[in-house]
């Protein structure tokens, strides 16, 4: 990194200013998709009634009436964050970058005087700010209104919530650039693109809490793989399953893997682009 | 015989328009508005109008893929919606923005697909599918999968679909958009050459009015769904007040321009060599032969209106 | 006549296989990712029971066989009707108007063009999960067992199709429908796969009778293990899934009718 002087800081705010005009553009493009997010929301909602009263009785069997620790208000939220989480932090967007990589407009993106991973960080950053309003929020009030959830008993579980998202958004979004990115070897990424869809739902804790998984492979997947902190973290800080420093703990986990993830996409889409500059694009 | 037969034909469609920050209102919108039509067998019948003047509504209420809100529609005797998959086999429609043929397998196999699809007998295919391989040059292409042929390959291809089974009506809709200056010159030889045969029956849509020009005897205007002008090339040229213009080159100026009954001066050159007649009655012959009378003639010129001009004066009004 | 018929439609489905065998290594993968998928799905009910010993009163034999009832319909309906999802695409571009002009309905004709062979792997691991759930039950087979046995995922493929159609008519009337046909159709896979002593309420009397979901797996299940309904319906009720099924069918055939009559062409 370079030392900041006032030389260099006008150009940094400069782009920075660039990048906040891509994430407020994307914002207002979402905005305009009113009818497809009333869509989601009925689709969310019917799959949240469904998981719910799924893992309701999931631990209605169990010993104790909890399910691997959950009892059954904060197993509700738990479903219905989920719901929320899913379209917020975007696990199953459609594969743009990846389209406009075998189409090859992804030229136009490496022409422009910005690094691309930010650039579209940016504009996911933007979707993020709509969905966070939209798509978080609703599921968990129409889960509310039909299910007793699970109030945080913390005042500091609220940012913590609010910092765990946001960190989830940008793990998921460097995963998903990475997964894009194999179509500039691949030119056909379906192979790697599925691959994601099925282990991102099976094993980010949307599908079910991993703590209901055999302990040695949660623990793995937690030390070893972004997935858990996609959905199961950020649920968890809000269902407060750990006291407040172990999930503080958790978000900084999340920072870290936002932090290493991000640095992989950065260094795959410069090898990317000497492979496109190599090849004539 | 009236192949095409159309009275009162309306089509509305409602949109939703903002009223407010959150309302929207519902407002009915007439695509095609009481349109009269009736095409006689043989005939090729341009279809013309600005964008979003109906036209494409209209061809899609006569092949049947759009439910008419009024009006009485028969194409080959048929009512198209009811008699949807029957009318089918008696029409061919080519769409200039919608393949019909099958993207990834040689343009061959979509043939040998839509003869089962359409149940021609293979005699008929066979003699039908060389005449098309011969007049449209298919020979070249026809192993390649449609995703690689060009524009104007693939429209050769479209044609052919479209015609395979023998249709009575062939509908075309812009079938020489896009396509490059040769392609689109094969594309209306085809056509002329189809007119001329005269068993098909031809609606044809277009933004070109080169292709109308070229192929249509009749010319049918739409405008804000209503029928504007329905009749020649030629009427729709003196209903407008275009004419033909004959630009006469002398050798010496006369002293004063020549006045000729049915014949108005448009304009002298600056040395007075050139002198330009708009004919209102008179027939160009008959100009040349009074001139010819009173100056030596270098040169003579007939233009022909320009049809673009009437077209977009006729949109404008 | 109608022998014809079904050959054209052969000839479709055949045309579209070639079309897809031209990209083997695209097929090769998505035909993993369609076993793949559908074993994320069963895995979901294995993890279930290593926390519960029972889920809505039902323990594991049971409730896997009740998913791998519904996997199975859900692959058959998916690899035979799946594909008309994409007439949400057909309606936005315009595209049906090439469909509508050929003399053929248009229903079959998509379903035939557009089937995704694809999905055959999800079909066979539908079986085959059938076969292993039959045998971890330890159903005793009758005759008249066997038949519901067999008779059971077609039924529920039949009703699964029906309500891929008809939700997916909503697209002539909403196109920005989004994933609005999602919520009916992986949704009731989902739904399907657990026992309807789950569910609640309203949403049980509108999915699980409304809609039929309870006769793809749970009252099929029922029958072939032998077991009376905790919910008080009849014995007979495991073997009303074929008349269901047709009944959802005939709604969904009536639907598509209206719907094409309402479709609005839009494009040039």
């Amino acid at each position: 990194m370079r030392p900041v002087t006032a030389t260099v800081a006008r150009p940094d705010m400069t782009t920075l200013r660039m990048y906040a005009a891509v994430a407020a553009a994307e914002f207002r493009r979402y905005a305009t998709y009113r009818q497809a997010m009333v869509a989601a929301m009925f689709t969310n909602s019917v799959f949240g009634f469904l998981r719910c009263f799924v893992l309701l009785a999931v631990a209605g069997g169990a010993a104790g009436g909890a399910a691997a620790g959950y009892p059954r208000d904060r197993l509700a939220t738990y479903v219905w964050i989920g719901q929320g989480l899913l379209g917020t932090v975007n696990i199953w967007s459609p594969p743009e970058l990846a389209e406009r990589i075998r189409t090859g407009d992804v030229v136009a993106d490496l022409l422009r005087p910005v690094n691309p991973v930010m650039a579209y960080l940016a504009a996911d950053l933007g979707r993020f700010g709509y969905a966070a309003v939209t798509r978080l929020v609703i599921p968990i009030a129409v889960g509310a209104v039909a299910f007793d959830l699970y109030a945080p008993a913390h005042p500091v579980t609220y940012p913590l919530f609010v910092g765990s998202v946001l960190c989830a958004t940008v793990v998921c979004f460097a995963c998903r650039y990475l997964v894009n990115a194999t179509a500039y070897w691949l030119l056909d990424s379906r192979g790697p693109q599925i691959g994601w869809v099925a282990v991102s739902s099976a094993l980010s804790g949307m599908a079910f809490p991993l703590a209901f998984l055999p302990a040695p492979l949660t623990t793995a997947l937690y030390l070893a793989t972004p997935l858990p902190y996609l959905i199961q973290v950020p649920a968890d800080v809000l269902v407060e399953r750990h006291p407040p420093a172990t999930m503080a703990a958790m978000v900084a986990g999340q920072v870290a893997w936002a932090a290493v993830m991000l640095a992989a996409a950065r260094l795959v889409q410069r090898r990317a682009e000497r492979r496109v500059v190599i090849q004539g694009g | 015989m009236t192949v095409i037969d159309v009275r009162g034909l309306r089509k509305d469609f409602t949109v939703r328009v903002k009223a407010g920050r959150f309302r929207r209102e519902a407002r009915t919108v007439a695509a095609v508005d009481g349109v009269d039509l009736a095409v006689e067998a043989g005939e090729m019948l341009g279809y013309i109008g600005p964008n979003g003047a109906g036209k494409s509504t209209t061809l899609k209420m006569l092949t049947g893929v759009l439910y008419p809100s009024a009006g009485h529609v028969r194409v080959c005797g048929l009512e198209p919606v009811p008699r949807r998959t029957r009318l089918a086999r008696r029409i061919g429609v080519v769409f200039g923005q919608r393949s019909q043929l099958w993207w990834d397998l040689p343009l061959r196999e979509s043939f040998e697909l839509l003869r089962h699809v359409y149940r021609v007998p293979a005699t008929d295919h066979r003699t039908r599918l060389k005449w098309y391989r011969d007049l449209l040059d298919l020979d070249a292409f026809a192993d390649l999968p449609v995703r690689q042929l060009s524009l104007g390959q693939r429209m050769r291809g479209e044609l052919t679909a479209a015609l395979l089974h023998g249709p009575e009506v062939l509908f075309l809709d812009e079938p020489t958009i896009g396509l490059d200056v040769v392609s689109k010159q094969a594309v209306r030889g085809f056509l002329a050459d189809l007119r001329d045969a005269g068993d098909t029956t031809v609606v044809l849509t277009t933004h070109d009015l080169a292709d109308i020009e070229r192929l249509c005897r009749r010319l049918v205007v739409i405008d804000h769904g209503r029928v504007v002008h329905d009749g020649t090339l030629e009427r729709l040229h003196e209903r407008y007040g275009s004419r033909r213009r004959v630009v006469v080159d002398l050798d010496e100026p006369l002293a004063t321009p020549v006045d000729l009954p049915g014949a108005t001066v448009e304009s002298v050159s600056a040395d007075g060599l050139r002198i330009s007649y708009a004919l209102d009655s008179a027939t160009a012959g008959a100009l040349v032969a009074r001139l010819a009378a009173v100056a030596s003639l270098r040169d003579i010129s007939v233009v022909e209106p320009d049809i673009e001009d009437v077209v977009a004066r006729l949109y404008r009004a | 006549m109608a022998d014809g018929t079904l050959a054209i439609y052969r000839r479709l489905v055949a045309a579209q296989v070639r079309s897809q065998a031209q990209y083997r290594a695209s097929f090769l993968v998505e035909l993993c990712g369609t076993v793949l998928f559908a074993s994320v799905d069963v895995l979901a009910v294995l993890v279930v029971f290593r926390v519960a010993r029972s889920v809505g009163g039902f323990e594991f034999r049971a409730v896997f066989l009740m998913a791998a009832l519904s996997t199975c319909a859900f692959a058959l309906a998916d690899l035979t009707v799946g594909s008309i999802e994409r007439i949400r695409a057909y309606v936005r571009t315009g595209l049906l108007d090439a469909v509508l002009v050929r003399p053929l309905g248009a229903l079959p004709q998509l379903l035939a063009a557009d089937v995704a062979p694809k999905r055959v792997g999800r079909v066979l691991f539908g079986i085959g999960l059938v076969g292993v759930a039959a045998h971890t039950a330890r159903l005793d087979l009758t005759p008249a067992r066997w038949l519901l046995l067999l008779v059971t995922p077609v039924a529920g493929a039949v009703l699964f199709g029906a309500i891929f159609v008809a939700s997916a008519t909503v697209a002539f009337w909403w196109i920005d429908s989004g994933e609005f046909a999602a919520a009916l159709t992986y949704g009731g896979r989902d739904l399907t796969s657990y026992p309807m002593t789950v569910y609640g309420g309203l949403f049980r009397r509108v999915f699980a009778y409304g809609l039929g979901f309870a006769f793809v797996g749970y009252y099929p299940a029922l029958a072939l293990l032998g077991r009376r309904d905790p919910l008080g319906l009849p014995a007979v009720t495991g073997w009303l899934g074929p008349v269901v099924a047709l009944g959802a069918a005939g709604v969904a055939a009536s639907a598509w009718k209206v719907a094409i009559r309402h479709y609005r062409s839009t494009g040039s």
